[in-house]
């Protein structure tokens, strides 16, 4: 392989593990803030024990979140030198910003949360994790408009001399209208992601767990509750986003990426919907396919009956508009990463559906039955955490390799992006980080499924002042800041 | 002034922000299997920069994020030719950012064991490397008329910048050491300081030579302004880093690491004056140097950023400043293995 090939699979890998653990970090910062400041409310110690609980898990996964990321900084010169010099005018300026504003807020208060339990009234150390969940929030925002300008460069101006994009107006690039419809897509699969997280943990629990005491069931009917009902309102608003930026994309911005999720060749009025195809994709006969009729014209323009173009128009287009070469992404990555992404949720949104139905009216999940139902429900509780991860991931392989084989969509072939090293140092990167990142994964996980088992703890909590009251409620003093500090690591 | 002027002294102060801050908790990192006799002493140790460590790492992804932004082909250049020392520190950073979270989460010895190490390895890397790496960004690399690096990675291991490695290295472990000095009791606190003078001789001998060597061989110019402030600079550092040893050495703990805090500022002060105008030279002709003049990104964007700096650094320093008067007390290990007994909440 090429340095531009090694390039390429190291940002990939490096990036998909990355994003593994940002939407758990998003979302779950928020109901973890949610969780305690309910506690400090009804002065319920359940909401103190889903806090810690739950707020471990954020932790173990926030970990792996923040070390990923320096990498992710780092590479862009690291290994796509040539393109840091063309955009960093642009292109820099949200990731200086996004470390100025976002990860100052998320390390430093989650630092705050950590070891504060004890140095910080209740609602001052409520307010950190808030401060932090909106930190990662906020890092977010900027990072996606960096993205969202690869896709749909705006607010910018070429300038020959110097060989740089010059910034003409920073508003326009941080409100970008593929950042407009990009944004809002990624935050609500966040928190279908979280929500399931959340949602299939507690039913696990509560179906698995011999001898659950009678509060901790409690606690986790609330927790499914409100991991699920986070799910099911991340999942609509994941629909209805994807469908805006979907329109967007394929009659303005990126015909090309749509035509190649559906693996459509010929442009096509009124455009069918492809469910699945068995056989190639290259363009001649499949040997087996589902499709639906105008439903991608619909999808993709918000009208029954117009036309969608189709790869091969699309390509002679571009032709004679860019010059030579092939303006065709890998065919069989978008079509079925597309269709991955959309499965996953819409299962994921399923399954948390079914998960919350189970609770009605002060049910509690499969309660009294053995069987098929109780093992369909743990099968159910299991997986719903794993699909919006996949969802999330193919999502993104979607929409990246879509682009291809554009790095800056109109303005620079991934090609001419990467530095000038040599294919042994990339390839001795490469190795390293995913040797690395594997071992990281199988210690994540671990302890992910040390702590999800051990369940909440019975123990008075330390910082909750579960004391002589009995009630576990937010005192209103600490009665910590003159007593040594606690060992927290 | 231009604003490319600012944002080199920006990405200064950022650097030395950085090193301030992150070389305390390197150097706790590096004393970690010197000073910690025993799981509860290692404990101590890593719960006193516990929750400030990852916010002092900010500074460098902040540093790294305004070059980018503020001098594109300075970060396409510099990052590209350090692609294996930074791949190290990357590593580092990793693994040693994992253990923190990770290494009480289970009571395996080994386990605890294997992120100690973790931890000693991730902090000792990066404190040479930093050092490795300024020293040869003072020195220059071979760069090439298309801003390629033509070198390799032993083009690195020059003379003057190993001892720049040596000299960061020395400094963040006697920074390290002496905020254990302020942040346990005990014997702990007395084994910190004496690894803190022992480390703070080594520092002075480094630091002295590699400051020395700077202002002989690698300054931009010895005449101007910024080549005597540098002079100036590297001075104070090293009367700012013998004071504080002297200060630790008679157990002035509080006074030590402030001054030590200052000869690091001071350090990173004489380094970037002497760099100046200069961000990248280059070895194979001065042509061919990359400088605050022909690396910097567009009036526009440089406008952006010095706006949202001006906003939002003093709240980033404001609340980071807060987190350490919150975390103000020294650690110490818990009388017993019981929780203490605690008074009812509700008393108000």
């Amino acid at each position: 392989m090429n340095v531009l090939d090694l390039s390429r699979w190291q940002f990939g890998i490096t990036t998909v593990y990355h994003f593994l653990f940002v939407p758990i970090t998003i979302g779950l910062g928020f109901l973890v803030a949610g969780f305690e400041t309910a506690w400090i409310r009804t002065g319920r110690e359940r909401w103190l024990r889903l806090t810690k609980f739950y707020g471990k898990l954020f932790l173990i996964n926030f970990a792996l979140g923040v070390v990923t990321g320096i990498v992710q900084e780092f590479q862009f010169g690291m290994n796509w030198s040539a393109y840091s010099r063309l955009v960093g005018n642009i292109f820099g300026a949200p990731l200086a910003i996004e470390a100025l504003l976002a990860f100052f807020l998320e390390s430093t208060f989650l630092g705050l949360w950590i070891f504060g339990w004890d140095r910080l009234p209740p609602k001052v150390h409520a307010a950190c994790m808030w401060i932090a969940a909106t930190g990662t929030l906020l890092s977010a925002y900027f990072i996606l408009a960096a993205n969202a300008w690869m896709q749909h460069p705006v607010g910018y101006t070429y300038n020959a001399k110097t060989g740089q994009d010059n910034l003409q107006s920073f508003a326009k690039v941080m409100f970008n209208p593929a950042q407009l419809a990009g944004f809002p897509h990624v935050i609500a699969g966040c928190f279908l992601t979280a929500g399931s997280l959340v949602a299939g943990i507690a039913l696990w629990q509560l179906l698995r767990r011999p001898g659950i005491t009678a509060d901790h069931a409690t606690a986790f009917r609330h927790a499914l509750k409100a991991g699920a009902i986070t799910a099911i309102i991340g999942a609509v608003a994941v629909v209805i986003t994807g469908d805006t930026q979907a329109k967007l994309f394929t009659t303005q911005y990126q015909p090309m990426k749509m035509a190649a999720a559906e693996a459509l060749y010929h442009t096509a009025q009124p455009a069918p919907f492809s469910l699945l195809t068995i056989g190639s994709l290259n363009g001649s006969h499949p040997v087996f396919e589902i499709t639906i009729p105008r439903v991608l014209s619909f999808l993709a323009t918000g009208n029954w009956s117009s036309q969608v173009q189709g790869i091969d128009n699309l390509q002679q287009q571009y032709q004679a508009q860019f010059g030579p070469g092939s303006y065709v992404p890998v065919i069989p990555v978008t079509y079925w990463s597309f269709r991955l992404m959309i499965g996953m949720g819409l299962l994921a949104a399923l399954i948390a559906i079914v998960a919350l139905w189970t609770t009605r009216r002060g049910r509690t999940p499969a309660h009294g039955k053995r069987g098929l139902w109780r093992k369909t429900l743990i099968a159910g509780a299991v997986t719903l955490p794993l699909l919006p991860l996949i969802g999330n991931s193919t999502g993104w392989i979607m929409t990246e390799m879509g682009r291809q084989p554009w790095l800056v969509y109109g303005q620079m072939k991934t090609s001419a992006g990467v530095s000038a090293n040599s294919a042994g140092e990339v390839l001795a990167s490469l190795v390293i980080f995913t040797l690395l990142y594997g071992v990281l994964a199988v210690i994540e996980a671990g302890l992910m499924l040390k702590y999800i088992k051990a369940g909440l703890t019975s123990e008075p909590l330390p910082g909750g002042g579960g004391g002589a009251d009995g009630d576990g409620g937010p005192g209103t003093d600490t009665g910590g800041a003159g007593a040594p500090m606690q060992l927290v690591y | 002034m231009h604003l490319s002027d600012l944002w080199f002294i920006a990405i200064a102060v950022l650097w030395a922000g950085y090193f301030v801050l992150e070389g305390f908790d390197f150097g706790v990192g590096i004393l970690l299997p010197f000073l910690g006799r025993d799981d509860m002493d290692r404990r101590v140790m890593i719960n006193t920069i516990g929750p400030v460590w990852d916010g002092n790492e900010v500074w460098l992804l902040t540093a790294g994020g305004a070059t980018f932004a503020a001098f594109p082909a300075w970060y396409a250049a510099m990052f590209s030719a350090f692609y294996l020392p930074l791949l190290l520190v990357l590593v580092a950073l990793i693994i040693r950012g994992v253990a923190f979270e990770y290494r009480g989460k289970r009571e395996h010895p080994r386990w605890r064991a294997g992120w100690d190490a973790a931890i000693f390895l991730g902090s000792l890397l990066p404190a040479l490397l930093w050092g490795v790496a300024f020293g040869n960004v003072l020195h220059g690399i071979p760069l090439n008329g298309a801003q390629h690096f033509t070198g390799n990675f032993f083009t690195f291991l020059n003379p003057y910048a190993l001892l720049g490695g040596v000299t960061t290295l020395t400094l963040f472990t006697l920074h390290g050491g002496l905020f254990l000095a302020l942040k346990t009791t005990g014997e702990l606190r007395l084994r910190a300081i004496a690894a803190a003078v022992a480390s703070g001789l080594a520092a002075i001998v480094a630091g002295a030579g590699f400051l020395a060597w700077t202002e002989l061989s690698y300054r931009a110019s010895a005449t101007s302004g910024e080549g005597i402030a540098s002079a100036c600079c590297a001075a104070l550092a090293a009367v700012a880093l013998i004071s504080g040893v002297l200060a630790g050495w008679k157990g002035r703990e509080g006074l030590a690491f402030s001054a030590n805090a200052v000869a690091i500022l001071a350090a990173v002060t004489a380094l970037f004056t002497a760099l100046y105008p200069r961000v990248l030279p280059s070895t194979l002709s001065p042509a061919l140097s990359l400088t605050t003049g022909n690396a910097a990104s567009a009036a526009q964007t440089l406008a952006v950023m010095t706006v949202v700096a001006c906003i939002f650094l003093p709240f980033v320093l404001a609340y980071q400043a807060w987190t350490y008067w919150v975390f103000r007390k020294r650690v110490t290990a818990p009388p017993t293995a019981q929780s203490q007994p605690r008074t009812p909440s509700r008393a108000s």
